[in-house]
Protein backbone atom coordinates (compact mmCIF):
# COMPACT_ATOMS: atom_id res chain seq x y z
CA UNK A 1 0.00 0.00 0.00
CA UNK A 2 1.19 3.27 -1.03
CA UNK A 3 1.61 5.43 2.21
CA UNK A 4 3.42 8.76 1.31
CA UNK A 5 1.61 11.37 0.61
CA UNK A 6 2.04 14.23 -2.07
CA UNK A 7 1.29 17.66 -0.50
CA UNK A 8 0.52 20.12 -2.40
CA UNK A 9 1.57 24.11 -2.86
CA UNK A 10 -0.01 26.36 -0.08
CA UNK A 11 0.74 29.09 -1.77
CA UNK A 12 -0.87 28.32 -4.85
CA UNK A 13 -4.06 30.62 -3.47
CA UNK A 14 -2.76 34.23 -3.89
CA UNK A 15 -3.94 36.05 -1.09
CA UNK A 16 -4.27 39.76 -1.08
CA UNK A 17 -3.12 41.17 2.30
CA UNK A 18 -4.27 44.83 3.14
CA UNK A 19 -6.95 46.31 5.22
CA UNK A 20 -9.74 45.86 3.42
CA UNK A 21 -9.75 42.31 3.37
CA UNK A 22 -10.23 41.84 6.90
CA UNK A 23 -12.05 38.89 8.22
CA UNK A 24 -11.26 38.80 11.58
CA UNK A 25 -9.92 41.63 13.64
CA UNK A 26 -8.58 41.41 17.34
CA UNK A 27 -6.81 43.80 19.21
CA UNK A 28 -5.47 43.98 23.21
CA UNK A 29 -7.74 40.76 23.88
CA UNK A 30 -7.59 39.76 27.35
CA UNK A 31 -9.35 37.46 29.20
CA UNK A 32 -8.99 35.62 32.84
CA UNK A 33 -10.06 32.88 34.69
CA UNK A 34 -10.86 33.87 38.17
CA UNK A 35 -7.16 34.55 39.68
CA UNK A 36 -5.77 33.54 36.12
CA UNK A 37 -4.54 35.43 33.34
CA UNK A 38 -4.96 33.20 30.56
CA UNK A 39 -5.15 36.19 27.93
CA UNK A 40 -2.95 39.03 28.44
CA UNK A 41 -2.93 40.91 25.03
CA UNK A 42 -3.83 39.66 21.94
CA UNK A 43 -3.86 41.15 18.65
CA UNK A 44 -4.16 39.09 15.79
CA UNK A 45 -5.75 39.41 12.35
CA UNK A 46 -6.76 37.10 9.72
CA UNK A 47 -6.92 38.16 6.01
CA UNK A 48 -9.34 36.72 3.37
CA UNK A 49 -8.17 33.26 2.10
CA UNK A 50 -5.59 32.96 4.57
CA UNK A 51 -4.58 30.15 6.77
CA UNK A 52 -2.98 31.51 9.80
CA UNK A 53 -1.75 28.97 12.32
CA UNK A 54 -1.03 29.99 16.30
CA UNK A 55 1.12 27.86 17.53
CA UNK A 56 2.23 27.24 21.42
CA UNK A 57 2.53 24.85 24.05
CA UNK A 58 -0.13 23.34 25.73
CA UNK A 59 -2.29 25.88 28.37
CA UNK A 60 -1.14 28.65 26.34
CA UNK A 61 -4.70 29.84 25.86
CA UNK A 62 -5.03 28.89 21.80
CA UNK A 63 -7.77 27.24 21.71
CA UNK A 64 -9.53 30.46 24.36
CA UNK A 65 -8.97 32.94 22.01
CA UNK A 66 -10.81 30.97 19.14
CA UNK A 67 -13.65 30.27 21.30
CA UNK A 68 -13.85 34.18 21.99
CA UNK A 69 -14.06 34.06 18.02
CA UNK A 70 -17.47 31.96 17.94
CA UNK A 71 -18.63 33.62 21.31
CA UNK A 72 -18.16 30.58 23.10
CA UNK A 73 -16.58 32.68 25.72
CA UNK A 74 -16.44 36.11 26.96
CA UNK A 75 -13.21 38.27 27.02
CA UNK A 76 -12.79 40.42 29.69
CA UNK A 77 -11.75 43.20 28.09
CA UNK A 78 -10.27 44.55 24.47
CA UNK A 79 -11.88 44.33 20.82
CA UNK A 80 -12.71 41.15 18.68
CA UNK A 81 -14.17 42.09 15.45
CA UNK A 82 -15.73 39.16 12.98
CA UNK A 83 -16.50 40.66 9.67
CA UNK A 84 -16.00 43.90 11.22
CA UNK A 85 -18.66 42.94 13.91
CA UNK A 86 -17.62 43.39 17.40
CA UNK A 87 -18.38 39.71 18.55
CA UNK A 88 -19.78 40.69 22.57
CA UNK A 89 -21.72 43.66 21.47
CA UNK A 90 -24.20 41.38 19.30
CA UNK A 91 -27.77 40.33 19.94
CA UNK A 92 -28.45 36.30 19.91
CA UNK A 93 -30.00 36.41 16.56
CA UNK A 94 -26.76 39.06 15.11
CA UNK A 95 -24.30 36.17 17.04
CA UNK A 96 -26.75 32.99 14.79
CA UNK A 97 -25.64 34.87 11.65
CA UNK A 98 -21.88 35.65 12.61
CA UNK A 99 -21.44 31.99 13.49
CA UNK A 100 -23.25 30.49 10.20
CA UNK A 101 -20.34 32.37 8.73
CA UNK A 102 -17.63 30.70 10.43
CA UNK A 103 -16.52 26.77 10.72
CA UNK A 104 -15.21 25.69 14.10
CA UNK A 105 -13.25 21.81 13.94
CA UNK A 106 -13.21 20.99 17.24
CA UNK A 107 -9.92 19.14 18.94
CA UNK A 108 -12.10 15.59 19.32
CA UNK A 109 -14.47 16.40 15.97
CA UNK A 110 -17.53 16.75 18.73
CA UNK A 111 -19.88 14.33 16.50
CA UNK A 112 -23.47 13.55 18.17
CA UNK A 113 -23.02 10.42 19.66
CA UNK A 114 -26.45 9.31 19.30
CA UNK A 115 -26.84 10.01 15.32
CA UNK A 116 -25.68 8.24 12.31
CA UNK A 117 -23.01 10.19 10.33
CA UNK A 118 -25.92 11.05 7.94
CA UNK A 119 -28.12 12.71 10.60
CA UNK A 120 -25.21 14.15 12.25
CA UNK A 121 -24.48 16.49 8.83
CA UNK A 122 -28.40 16.74 7.98
CA UNK A 123 -28.68 17.87 11.93
CA UNK A 124 -27.70 21.33 11.09
CA UNK A 125 -29.23 21.33 7.55
CA UNK A 126 -32.51 21.18 8.82
CA UNK A 127 -32.01 22.96 12.44
CA UNK A 128 -29.92 25.60 10.82
CA UNK A 129 -30.86 26.71 6.95
CA UNK A 130 -34.49 25.09 8.04
CA UNK A 131 -33.88 23.10 4.72
CA UNK A 132 -37.18 20.31 4.33
CA UNK A 133 -36.57 18.37 1.36
CA UNK A 134 -35.01 15.05 2.42
CA UNK A 135 -33.52 14.44 -1.35
CA UNK A 136 -31.71 17.84 -1.65
CA UNK A 137 -30.47 17.19 2.28
CA UNK A 138 -29.11 13.88 1.35
CA UNK A 139 -27.57 15.60 -1.96
CA UNK A 140 -25.43 17.98 0.37
CA UNK A 141 -24.26 15.43 2.75
CA UNK A 142 -22.70 12.93 -0.15
CA UNK A 143 -21.43 15.71 -1.40
CA UNK A 144 -19.19 17.42 1.82
CA UNK A 145 -18.46 13.67 2.43
CA UNK A 146 -17.17 13.23 -0.55
CA UNK A 147 -15.09 16.04 -0.09
CA UNK A 148 -13.34 14.79 2.99
CA UNK A 149 -13.33 11.25 0.91
CA UNK A 150 -15.77 9.76 3.10
CA UNK A 151 -18.75 8.78 1.10
CA UNK A 152 -19.03 5.07 2.36
CA UNK A 153 -19.38 5.91 6.54
CA UNK A 154 -22.82 7.73 5.93
CA UNK A 155 -24.53 5.33 7.74
CA UNK A 156 -22.18 4.43 9.99
CA UNK A 157 -22.12 5.58 14.22
CA UNK A 158 -19.64 7.51 15.08
CA UNK A 159 -18.66 4.71 17.60
CA UNK A 160 -17.48 2.55 14.32
CA UNK A 161 -14.74 5.32 13.30
CA UNK A 162 -11.27 6.24 13.86
CA UNK A 163 -10.26 9.06 15.55
CA UNK A 164 -8.42 10.30 11.84
CA UNK A 165 -12.77 9.46 10.39
CA UNK A 166 -14.36 11.61 13.13
CA UNK A 167 -11.94 14.61 12.40
CA UNK A 168 -12.86 14.45 8.74
CA UNK A 169 -16.94 14.29 9.58
CA UNK A 170 -16.63 16.75 12.19
CA UNK A 171 -15.20 18.90 8.91
CA UNK A 172 -17.39 17.91 6.83
CA UNK A 173 -20.54 18.84 9.08
CA UNK A 174 -19.03 21.88 9.78
CA UNK A 175 -18.19 22.32 5.72
CA UNK A 176 -22.22 21.73 4.83
CA UNK A 177 -23.15 25.19 6.35
CA UNK A 178 -20.44 26.78 3.83
CA UNK A 179 -18.86 28.80 5.96
CA UNK A 180 -16.50 31.65 5.36
CA UNK A 181 -14.09 31.32 8.06
CA UNK A 182 -12.67 28.20 9.31
CA UNK A 183 -11.39 27.75 12.99
CA UNK A 184 -9.31 24.31 13.29
CA UNK A 185 -8.71 23.49 16.79
CA UNK A 186 -5.51 20.40 17.19
CA UNK A 187 -6.67 19.21 14.01
CA UNK A 188 -4.24 16.68 14.32
CA UNK A 189 -3.77 16.00 17.86
CA UNK A 190 -3.85 12.05 18.92
CA UNK A 191 -3.30 11.41 14.87
CA UNK A 192 -0.66 9.76 13.65
CA UNK A 193 1.90 11.21 11.36
CA UNK A 194 0.33 9.80 8.10
CA UNK A 195 -3.18 10.46 9.20
CA UNK A 196 -2.10 14.08 10.24
CA UNK A 197 -0.73 14.89 6.59
CA UNK A 198 -3.43 13.63 5.02
CA UNK A 199 -6.27 16.19 7.44
CA UNK A 200 -3.47 18.87 6.84
CA UNK A 201 -3.76 18.03 3.03
CA UNK A 202 -7.75 18.12 3.36
CA UNK A 203 -7.39 22.02 4.96
CA UNK A 204 -5.74 23.06 2.13
CA UNK A 205 -8.01 21.03 -0.43
CA UNK A 206 -11.17 22.66 1.37
CA UNK A 207 -9.22 25.83 1.38
CA UNK A 208 -9.57 25.70 -2.16
CA UNK A 209 -12.68 24.49 -2.92
CA UNK A 210 -14.47 26.51 -0.29
CA UNK A 211 -12.67 29.38 -0.42
CA UNK A 212 -12.17 29.54 2.98
CA UNK A 213 -9.80 31.61 5.39
CA UNK A 214 -8.95 30.08 8.43
CA UNK A 215 -7.03 29.77 11.70
CA UNK A 216 -5.36 26.56 12.46
CA UNK A 217 -4.36 25.94 16.41
CA UNK A 218 -1.49 23.57 16.24
CA UNK A 219 1.63 22.43 18.16
CA UNK A 220 1.99 20.01 15.19
CA UNK A 221 4.57 21.54 13.36
CA UNK A 222 4.01 19.19 10.18
CA UNK A 223 0.60 20.31 10.54
CA UNK A 224 1.85 24.29 10.79
CA UNK A 225 4.21 23.97 7.93
CA UNK A 226 1.72 21.95 5.43
CA UNK A 227 -1.27 24.33 6.24
CA UNK A 228 0.23 27.79 7.07
CA UNK A 229 0.83 30.67 5.30
CA UNK A 230 1.31 32.78 8.01
CA UNK A 231 2.81 31.67 11.73
CA UNK A 232 2.16 33.36 15.28
CA UNK A 233 3.93 32.28 18.21
CA UNK A 234 1.44 32.14 21.23
CA UNK A 235 3.19 32.18 24.89
CA UNK A 236 2.00 33.28 28.39
CA UNK A 237 -0.83 35.40 27.07
CA UNK A 238 0.75 37.12 24.22
CA UNK A 239 2.09 36.71 20.77
CA UNK A 240 6.10 36.70 20.92
CA UNK A 241 6.37 36.01 16.80
CA UNK A 242 5.11 36.28 13.70
CA UNK A 243 6.22 35.14 10.02
CA UNK A 244 6.22 32.18 7.51
CA UNK A 245 7.52 28.67 8.66
CA UNK A 246 10.87 29.64 7.06
CA UNK A 247 11.48 32.82 8.66
CA UNK A 248 10.51 31.81 12.12
CA UNK A 249 12.60 28.41 11.66
CA UNK A 250 15.59 31.24 11.83
CA UNK A 251 14.54 33.13 14.68
CA UNK A 252 16.56 34.24 17.32
CA UNK A 253 13.82 33.63 20.28
CA UNK A 254 14.93 30.55 22.26
CA UNK A 255 11.43 29.44 22.39
CA UNK A 256 10.56 29.83 18.81
CA UNK A 257 13.19 28.05 17.88
CA UNK A 258 12.53 24.98 20.52
CA UNK A 259 9.55 24.20 18.22
CA UNK A 260 11.64 23.67 15.07
CA UNK A 261 14.31 21.34 17.26
CA UNK B 1 -14.77 30.79 59.79
CA UNK B 2 -17.19 34.19 58.80
CA UNK B 3 -15.24 33.63 55.67
CA UNK B 4 -16.26 30.08 55.19
CA UNK B 5 -19.92 31.20 55.66
CA UNK B 6 -19.71 33.39 53.90
CA UNK B 7 -18.53 31.77 50.42
CA UNK B 8 -20.74 29.21 51.43
CA UNK B 9 -23.44 31.61 50.94
CA UNK B 10 -22.53 32.56 48.12
CA UNK B 11 -22.13 30.04 46.21
CA UNK B 12 -25.70 29.03 46.97
CA UNK B 13 -27.03 32.17 46.06
CA UNK B 14 -24.95 31.89 42.98
CA UNK B 15 -26.75 28.12 42.36
CA UNK B 16 -30.09 29.28 42.88
CA UNK B 17 -29.10 32.42 40.55
CA UNK B 18 -28.18 30.13 38.18
CA UNK B 19 -31.34 27.61 38.18
CA UNK B 20 -33.15 30.46 38.46
CA UNK B 21 -31.73 31.40 34.86
CA UNK B 22 -31.60 28.13 33.55
CA UNK B 23 -35.64 27.73 33.83
CA UNK B 24 -36.12 31.26 32.04
CA UNK B 25 -33.81 29.92 29.50
CA UNK B 26 -36.12 26.30 29.01
CA UNK B 27 -39.36 28.92 29.26
CA UNK B 28 -38.10 30.91 26.19
CA UNK B 29 -36.95 27.96 24.33
CA UNK B 30 -40.58 26.00 25.12
CA UNK B 31 -42.31 28.72 23.26
CA UNK B 32 -39.77 29.08 19.72
CA UNK B 33 -40.72 27.86 16.29
CA UNK B 34 -39.72 24.81 15.46
CA UNK B 35 -40.74 22.23 18.00
CA UNK B 36 -38.41 19.15 18.21
CA UNK B 37 -40.96 16.95 17.77
CA UNK B 38 -39.25 13.61 16.68
CA UNK B 39 -36.53 13.95 19.62
CA UNK B 40 -39.42 15.06 22.22
CA UNK B 41 -41.03 11.08 20.96
CA UNK B 42 -37.94 9.47 21.23
CA UNK B 43 -37.05 10.98 24.65
CA UNK B 44 -41.34 9.63 25.88
CA UNK B 45 -39.71 6.50 24.52
CA UNK B 46 -36.66 6.38 26.55
CA UNK B 47 -38.19 7.52 29.74
CA UNK B 48 -41.62 6.26 29.18
CA UNK B 49 -41.35 3.16 27.22
CA UNK B 50 -37.82 1.68 28.84
CA UNK B 51 -38.91 2.30 33.06
CA UNK B 52 -42.04 0.62 32.32
CA UNK B 53 -40.25 -2.76 33.92
CA UNK B 54 -38.66 -0.93 36.75
CA UNK B 55 -41.82 0.76 37.80
CA UNK B 56 -43.88 -2.15 36.74
CA UNK B 57 -42.06 -4.57 39.57
CA UNK B 58 -41.37 -1.68 41.87
CA UNK B 59 -45.46 -0.90 41.64
CA UNK B 60 -46.54 -4.56 42.29
CA UNK B 61 -43.70 -5.13 45.27
CA UNK B 62 -44.82 -1.74 46.62
CA UNK B 63 -48.49 -3.31 46.99
CA UNK B 64 -48.05 -6.91 47.83
CA UNK B 65 -45.33 -5.73 50.80
CA UNK B 66 -48.25 -3.23 52.30
CA UNK B 67 -50.81 -6.05 52.24
CA UNK B 68 -48.43 -8.46 53.64
CA UNK B 69 -47.28 -6.31 56.52
CA UNK B 70 -50.49 -5.02 57.21
CA UNK B 71 -52.64 -7.85 57.09
CA UNK B 72 -51.32 -9.31 60.94
CA UNK B 73 -52.13 -6.28 62.45
CA UNK B 74 -55.66 -5.42 60.92
CA UNK B 75 -56.54 -9.39 61.64
CA UNK B 76 -56.38 -9.04 64.90
CA UNK B 77 -59.14 -6.37 64.66
CA UNK B 78 -61.04 -8.30 62.35
CA UNK B 79 -60.34 -5.38 59.94
CA UNK B 80 -58.84 -7.41 56.82
CA UNK B 81 -61.65 -6.33 54.80
CA UNK B 82 -60.06 -3.18 54.79
CA UNK B 83 -56.81 -3.79 52.95
CA UNK B 84 -58.04 -2.88 49.80
CA UNK B 85 -59.44 0.28 50.52
CA UNK B 86 -56.32 0.82 52.63
CA UNK B 87 -54.03 0.01 49.77
CA UNK B 88 -55.65 2.04 47.38
CA UNK B 89 -56.12 5.28 49.17
CA UNK B 90 -52.12 5.18 50.53
CA UNK B 91 -50.67 3.73 47.24
CA UNK B 92 -53.18 6.46 44.91
CA UNK B 93 -52.24 9.48 47.52
CA UNK B 94 -49.06 9.00 48.88
CA UNK B 95 -46.81 6.20 48.40
CA UNK B 96 -47.12 5.39 44.60
CA UNK B 97 -46.42 9.25 43.31
CA UNK B 98 -43.48 9.09 45.94
CA UNK B 99 -41.93 6.30 45.58
CA UNK B 100 -42.23 6.38 41.86
CA UNK B 101 -40.70 9.77 41.49
CA UNK B 102 -37.97 8.92 43.42
CA UNK B 103 -37.28 5.62 41.69
CA UNK B 104 -37.23 7.62 38.53
CA UNK B 105 -35.14 10.47 39.87
CA UNK B 106 -32.54 7.28 40.05
CA UNK B 107 -33.15 6.19 36.75
CA UNK B 108 -33.88 8.95 34.60
CA UNK B 109 -32.53 12.34 36.19
CA UNK B 110 -29.06 10.54 36.31
CA UNK B 111 -29.33 9.21 32.78
CA UNK B 112 -29.96 12.84 31.52
CA UNK B 113 -27.51 13.85 33.71
CA UNK B 114 -24.70 11.40 32.59
CA UNK B 115 -25.90 11.66 29.01
CA UNK B 116 -25.46 16.01 28.54
CA UNK B 117 -22.66 16.08 30.91
CA UNK B 118 -20.68 13.62 28.73
CA UNK B 119 -22.21 15.70 25.71
CA UNK B 120 -20.51 18.71 27.06
CA UNK B 121 -17.33 17.31 27.77
CA UNK B 122 -17.17 15.81 24.44
CA UNK B 123 -17.79 19.31 23.00
CA UNK B 124 -21.16 18.12 21.31
CA UNK B 125 -23.13 20.92 22.78
CA UNK B 126 -20.69 23.11 22.14
CA UNK B 127 -20.85 22.13 18.51
CA UNK B 128 -24.35 22.88 18.01
CA UNK B 129 -23.80 26.40 19.81
CA UNK B 130 -21.34 27.06 16.95
CA UNK B 131 -23.17 25.87 14.05
CA UNK B 132 -26.34 27.87 15.36
CA UNK B 133 -28.16 24.99 16.18
CA UNK B 134 -30.31 25.33 19.14
CA UNK B 135 -28.93 22.89 22.17
CA UNK B 136 -31.26 24.44 24.67
CA UNK B 137 -34.24 23.44 22.43
CA UNK B 138 -32.84 19.74 21.28
CA UNK B 139 -31.89 18.80 24.51
CA UNK B 140 -33.14 20.53 27.33
CA UNK B 141 -36.89 21.47 26.28
CA UNK B 142 -37.74 17.75 24.93
CA UNK B 143 -36.67 16.05 27.71
CA UNK B 144 -37.98 18.29 30.33
CA UNK B 145 -41.29 17.94 28.87
CA UNK B 146 -41.08 14.24 27.83
CA UNK B 147 -40.57 13.34 31.68
CA UNK B 148 -43.13 15.99 32.59
CA UNK B 149 -45.43 13.59 30.66
CA UNK B 150 -44.38 10.61 30.98
CA UNK B 151 -43.77 10.31 34.51
CA UNK B 152 -47.07 11.04 35.88
CA UNK B 153 -48.60 8.26 32.96
CA UNK B 154 -45.91 5.71 35.04
CA UNK B 155 -47.53 6.56 38.47
CA UNK B 156 -50.51 5.93 36.90
CA UNK B 157 -49.71 2.69 35.46
CA UNK B 158 -48.04 1.92 38.66
CA UNK B 159 -50.56 2.69 40.56
CA UNK B 160 -52.85 0.13 38.94
CA UNK B 161 -50.13 -2.86 39.06
CA UNK B 162 -49.53 -1.60 42.78
CA UNK B 163 -53.10 -2.72 43.58
CA UNK B 164 -52.78 -6.19 41.63
CA UNK B 165 -49.92 -6.83 43.54
CA UNK B 166 -52.40 -6.18 47.01
CA UNK B 167 -54.85 -8.64 45.40
CA UNK B 168 -52.14 -10.94 45.18
CA UNK B 169 -51.29 -10.24 48.55
CA UNK B 170 -54.72 -10.98 49.90
CA UNK B 171 -54.57 -13.88 48.55
CA UNK B 172 -51.75 -16.01 49.61
CA UNK B 173 -54.24 -15.80 52.77
CA UNK B 174 -57.58 -16.03 52.26
CA UNK B 175 -59.59 -15.94 48.92
CA UNK B 176 -60.55 -12.92 47.61
CA UNK B 177 -61.73 -12.19 44.11
CA UNK B 178 -60.50 -9.78 41.71
CA UNK B 179 -63.64 -8.10 41.28
CA UNK B 180 -64.53 -7.67 44.68
CA UNK B 181 -61.03 -7.00 45.62
CA UNK B 182 -61.04 -3.66 43.17
CA UNK B 183 -64.41 -2.72 43.89
CA UNK B 184 -63.59 -2.24 47.42
CA UNK B 185 -60.19 -0.61 46.57
CA UNK B 186 -61.82 1.78 44.37
CA UNK B 187 -64.86 2.37 46.66
CA UNK B 188 -62.26 4.07 48.92
CA UNK B 189 -61.13 6.57 46.45
CA UNK B 190 -62.41 9.99 46.08
CA UNK B 191 -61.25 12.80 43.81
CA UNK B 192 -59.87 14.12 46.58
CA UNK B 193 -57.25 11.52 46.68
CA UNK B 194 -56.82 11.20 43.02
CA UNK B 195 -56.89 14.31 41.80
CA UNK B 196 -53.72 16.18 44.38
CA UNK B 197 -51.95 12.83 43.70
CA UNK B 198 -52.21 12.80 39.74
CA UNK B 199 -51.16 16.63 40.14
CA UNK B 200 -47.94 16.30 41.93
CA UNK B 201 -46.36 13.47 39.57
CA UNK B 202 -46.65 16.65 37.07
CA UNK B 203 -44.39 18.65 39.50
CA UNK B 204 -42.34 15.79 40.21
CA UNK B 205 -41.96 14.79 36.18
CA UNK B 206 -40.64 18.37 35.66
CA UNK B 207 -38.14 18.46 38.87
CA UNK B 208 -36.96 14.84 37.28
CA UNK B 209 -36.39 16.32 33.61
CA UNK B 210 -35.29 20.20 34.97
CA UNK B 211 -32.59 19.04 37.53
CA UNK B 212 -31.34 16.17 34.83
CA UNK B 213 -31.02 18.74 32.42
CA UNK B 214 -29.75 21.54 34.88
CA UNK B 215 -26.64 19.70 35.81
CA UNK B 216 -25.74 17.62 32.95
CA UNK B 217 -25.94 21.16 30.74
CA UNK B 218 -24.07 22.88 33.25
CA UNK B 219 -21.20 20.16 34.27
CA UNK B 220 -17.50 20.48 33.99
CA UNK B 221 -15.39 19.86 31.53
CA UNK B 222 -13.87 16.81 32.68
CA UNK B 223 -14.40 13.44 33.06
CA UNK B 224 -15.02 13.05 36.55
CA UNK B 225 -17.66 15.76 36.11
CA UNK B 226 -20.09 13.02 34.25
CA UNK B 227 -19.53 10.97 37.18
CA UNK B 228 -20.49 13.97 39.53
CA UNK B 229 -23.53 15.95 37.50
CA UNK B 230 -25.10 12.37 37.30
CA UNK B 231 -24.75 11.88 41.09
CA UNK B 232 -25.89 14.99 41.78
CA UNK B 233 -28.62 15.04 39.27
CA UNK B 234 -30.21 12.00 41.91
CA UNK B 235 -29.43 13.72 44.79
CA UNK B 236 -30.89 17.03 44.05
CA UNK B 237 -33.97 15.93 42.53
CA UNK B 238 -35.05 13.46 45.28
CA UNK B 239 -34.33 16.06 47.82
CA UNK B 240 -36.90 18.21 45.30
CA UNK B 241 -39.65 15.26 45.13
CA UNK B 242 -39.85 15.37 48.56
CA UNK B 243 -39.72 18.85 49.46
CA UNK B 244 -42.68 19.04 46.68
CA UNK B 245 -44.25 16.66 48.20
CA UNK B 246 -43.94 18.42 51.89
CA UNK B 247 -46.26 20.93 49.47
CA UNK B 248 -47.93 19.63 48.23
CA UNK B 249 -49.73 17.35 51.49
CA UNK B 250 -49.66 21.21 53.33
CA UNK B 251 -51.78 22.58 49.85
CA UNK B 252 -53.82 19.41 49.60
CA UNK B 253 -55.32 19.70 53.69
CA UNK B 254 -55.69 23.14 53.02
CA UNK B 255 -57.85 23.17 49.54
CA UNK B 256 -58.96 19.05 49.28
CA UNK B 257 -60.12 18.57 53.09
CA UNK B 258 -60.90 22.15 54.60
Amino acid sequence: MQTELTIENKQSTDIEINGDNVVIEIEHLQKSFGEKEVLKDINLTLHKGENLVVLGRSGQGKSVAIQCVVGLLDYDSGSLKVFGKEIQELDDEELKDIRLKLGFLFQSGALYDSMTVRENLSFPLTRVLKMKDENEATRNVEDVLEAVGLKDAIDKMPSDLSGGMRKRIGLARTLILKPEIMLYDEPTTGLDPITSREISQLIIDLRKKYQTSSIIITHDMACAKITGDRIMVLNDGKFIAEGSYEDLEKSQNELVRSFFK
Amino acid sequence: MEQTIRSGVYKLLEKVGDQVNFFFSFLRHLFRKGFEWNEFIRQCFIIGYKSFPLIAITGFILGFVLTLQSLPTLKDFGATSYVPGMVSVSVVREIGPVIIALISAGKVASSIGAELGSMKVSEQISAMEVSSADPIQYLVVTRILACTLMIPLLTMIADAISLFGGFIGSNLDNKVSLHLYFNKAFKALAFSDLIPGFLKTIFFGFAIGFIGCYHGYNSNKGTESVGYAANSAVVSASLWIIILDGIAVQLTNIFAYS
